[in-house]
C-alpha cells in the first residue's frame, strides 16, 4: 500500500472530523467520495502533513509519516488544494518558485503541457488567468516538482464541464506519461468512476466503504 | 552634542491654561456626539486617563531627573517597554502570543536607538536626554509594531490557502510567510515615513512646536527635531522588523503547518 491509515482521529474546535479511520490507498489512481463535510478534504491533508491527526498512525510505504521531514515529504507528495491559490506574479514564476524548491531544472513547457496548457502561459499574469486556468496552473506547478503522488482535491469543483473535461483529461494523459500516482478527493461518485481504479467512501468522518472501483461503486 | 541651550528654554504653564485646553476635547466630544461616531466615552477616557499619565510621569521624570542616577532611567524606560507591550498587544489580538514578539520588539527598539544615538556622540548618556528621547522611542516604536502586527494577523486570516498552498509545495514557513511579513513590516513604517516626507510642510513635529514655544531658537529647534525624526525612522524599523520576524512563527507549528485560528 502508498498509505495506510490506522485508527485515524481528528478533532476541531470540538467537532470530530474524523474518526478512528482504518483504510489504504495502493499505489495508482484512488479516489476518496463522500458527501460534504464528511472529512475527505482533512483526510487528503494528512496525507501531505499539512496537519497531523490527533490519534492513531499514518504510514507511507510502509513508513511513518512523520518520520518523514514535512518539507521533503511534501515536495514528494505534492497536494494541489482545492481553491487556486497562485503566489502572485506570472505562471512561469510560479512554476521556477516550486522547481527551485524541489531542486530540480524546470521544464516549463513539458510541465503545462502535461496539465493541457500551451507554453504561452508562462508568460500570463496568473490575477488574469480564469478559476480553470488558475487550476491547471496548480497541477502544472505541483508537476514541476517532479512529485511521486499527487494529491488532488476537487480538482473540477469550481469549473464547467468544458473546464472540468479539460483537466480529467489531463490527468488520464498524466496517468499515461509519468509513473504518478493521483489520490483524488471528489463528490462526485462519477467522476471517480472516470478516474479512479480505487475507492475509499467516506460518510460522516468515517470510512463505509474502500476497495477497487469496480466492487465500491458498482 | 546638542548644546544644553536648546535644551534649556523653560516656560510657565499654569493650571488654568490646561484646563482652558479641555475647550477643545469638549469639541472633539462634540463632533462624535453629533455625527453619532460614538467616541465619547473613549475622548473622555483619552483625557483623563492622559490628564493623570502625564501628571503621573512628570513627577517622575522630575524625581528622575534630581537623582539623576542611570539605573533609575533604565527602570523607567523597562516600565515603558512593559507598558507599551501591553497596549500593542491589545491592537494584535489576532497575532497568538503577541505579547513576548512586542515586548522584545520594543526592548531592542529602545535599546538599539538610544545606544546608537549616545554612541554616536548625539546625546549624553543621561537622565535629561534618555528619559524624552527614549520615550518617543519607545511609543513611536509601540505604534509602529502593533500597526504591523495588527496587519499581520488580518493578512494570516485573509492568505490561510496561499500559505497553506506555498507550505503543501515543501517551502518553510518562513518562505510561505514573507509576503505577508513585508507587507505587514512595510504598513507598521509607512505612517511615520510619509509623516517625516510632509514635516514641515504640512505639519509642525511636537519637539518643535514645544521647543518654539518655550522660546528656543529656531534653527536649535529644527536641528533636534531633525535628529529625533531620524532616530524614531531607525527605531520603528526595528521594532516592525522585530516584532513581525518573531510573530508570524506563532501562526505555524514546528512541522511547518499552519496553526488552526484560535
Amino acid at each position: 500500500m502508498l498509505f495506510e491509515l490506522r485508527e485515524v482521529s481528528l478533532t476541531r474546535a470540538g467537532r470530530t472530523v474524523l474518526d478512528a479511520i482504518d483504510a489504504g490507498v495502493p499505489a495508482g489512481t484512488s479516489a476518496i467520495v463522500g458527501p460534504s463535510g464528511s472529512g475527505k478534504s482533512t483526510l487528503l491533508r494528512l496525507l501531505n502533513r499539512l496537519t497531523d491527526p490527533d490519534g492513531g498512525e499514518i504510514r507511507y510505504r510502509g513508513k511513518p509519516l512523520d518520520a518523514y521531514d514535512p518539507l521533503v515529504l511534501r515536495r514528494e507528495v505534492a497536494l494541489v488544494p482545492q481553491l487556486p491559490a497562485l503566489l502572485d506574479g506570472s505562471v512561469g514564476s510560479n512554476l521556477a518558485y516550486a522547481a527551485d524548491l524541489a531542486g530540480r531544472e524546470l521544464d516549463s513547457a513539458r510541465c503545462l503541457r502535461l496539465a493541457g496548457l500551451g507554453p504561452e502561459y508562462a508568460e500570463r499574469d496568473v490575477a488574469k488567468l480564469s478559476v480553470g486556468e488558475q487550476q491547471r496552473a496548480m497541477l502544472s506547478r505541483a508537476l514541476a516538482q517532479g512529485p511521486r503522488v499527487l494529491l488532488l482535491d476537487e480538482p473540477t469543483s469550481a469549473l464547467d464541464h468544458d473546464a472540468r473535461d479539460a483537466i480529467e483529461a489531463a490527468l488520464a494523459e498524466l496517468r499515461r506519461a509519468l509513473e504518478i500516482s493521483v489520490v483524488l478527493v471528489t463528490h462526485d461518485p462519477e467522476q471517480a468512476r472516470r478516474l479512479g481504479e480505487w475507492v475509499v467512501r467516506l460518510e460522516a468522518g468515517r470510512v463505509v466503504d474502500a476497495g477497487p472501483l469496480e466492487r465500491v461503486l458498482a | 552634542m546638542i548644546a544644553r541651550a536648546a535644551l534649556a528654554a523653560s516656560v510657565h504653564v499654569s493650571p488654568g491654561q490646561v484646563a482652558a485646553s479641555l475647550a477643545l476635547v469638549a469639541l472633539a466630544a462634540a463632533i462624535s456626539f453629533w455625527w453619532k461616531a460614538d467616541l465619547e466615552r473613549d475622548i473622555g477616557i483619552a483625557a483623563v486617563r492622559s490628564l493623570i499619565q502625564l501628571t503621573a510621569i512628570g513627577y517622575a521624570i522630575k524625581l528622575i531627573f534630581e537623582a539623576d542616577t542611570i539605573w533609575l532611567v533604565f527602570a523607567l524606560l523597562a516600565v515603558m517597554v512593559l507598558f507599551g507591550a501591553l497596549t500593542a498587544r491589545t491592537r494584535a489580538r489576532k497575532v497568538p502570543g503577541a505579547f513576548w514578539p512586542l515586548l522584545i520588539a520594543l526592548a531592542v527598539a529602545g535599546a538599539s536607538t538610544l545606544g546608537l544615538v549616545v554612541a554616536l556622540g548625539i546625546f549624553e548618556a543621561t537622565a535629561r536626554y534618555l528619559v524624552p528621547v527614549g520615550g518617543m522611542v519607545i511609543g513611536n516604536a509601540m505604534t509602529a509594531s502593533a500597526v504591523a502586527l495588527n496587519r499581520l494577523g488580518d493578512e494570516v486570516g485573509d492568505s490561510r490557502a496561499r500559505i497553506e498552498a506555498t507550505l503543501a509545495l515543501g517551502a518553510t514557513a518562513r518562505e510561505a510567510a514573507m509576503p505577508i511579513v513585508r507587507r505587514s513590516l512595510r504598513s507598521g513604517m509607512i505612517t511615520l515615513v510619509d509623516s517625516t516626507k510632509t514635516t514641515g510642510l504640512i505639519f509642525f513635529p511636537g519637539t518643535m512646536v514645544g521647543m518654539l514655544l518655550a522660546g528656543a531658537n529656531p534653527t536649535d529647534a529644527v536641528r533636534l527635531q531633525l535628529i529625533l525624526l531620524y532616530a524614531l525612522l531607525g527605531s520603528i524599523a526595528v521594532a516592525a522588523l522585530v516584532a513581525t520576524g518573531l510573530a508570524y512563527r506563532n501562526f505555524f507549528t514546528p512541522a511547518q503547518q499552519l496553526r488552526e485560528p484560535a
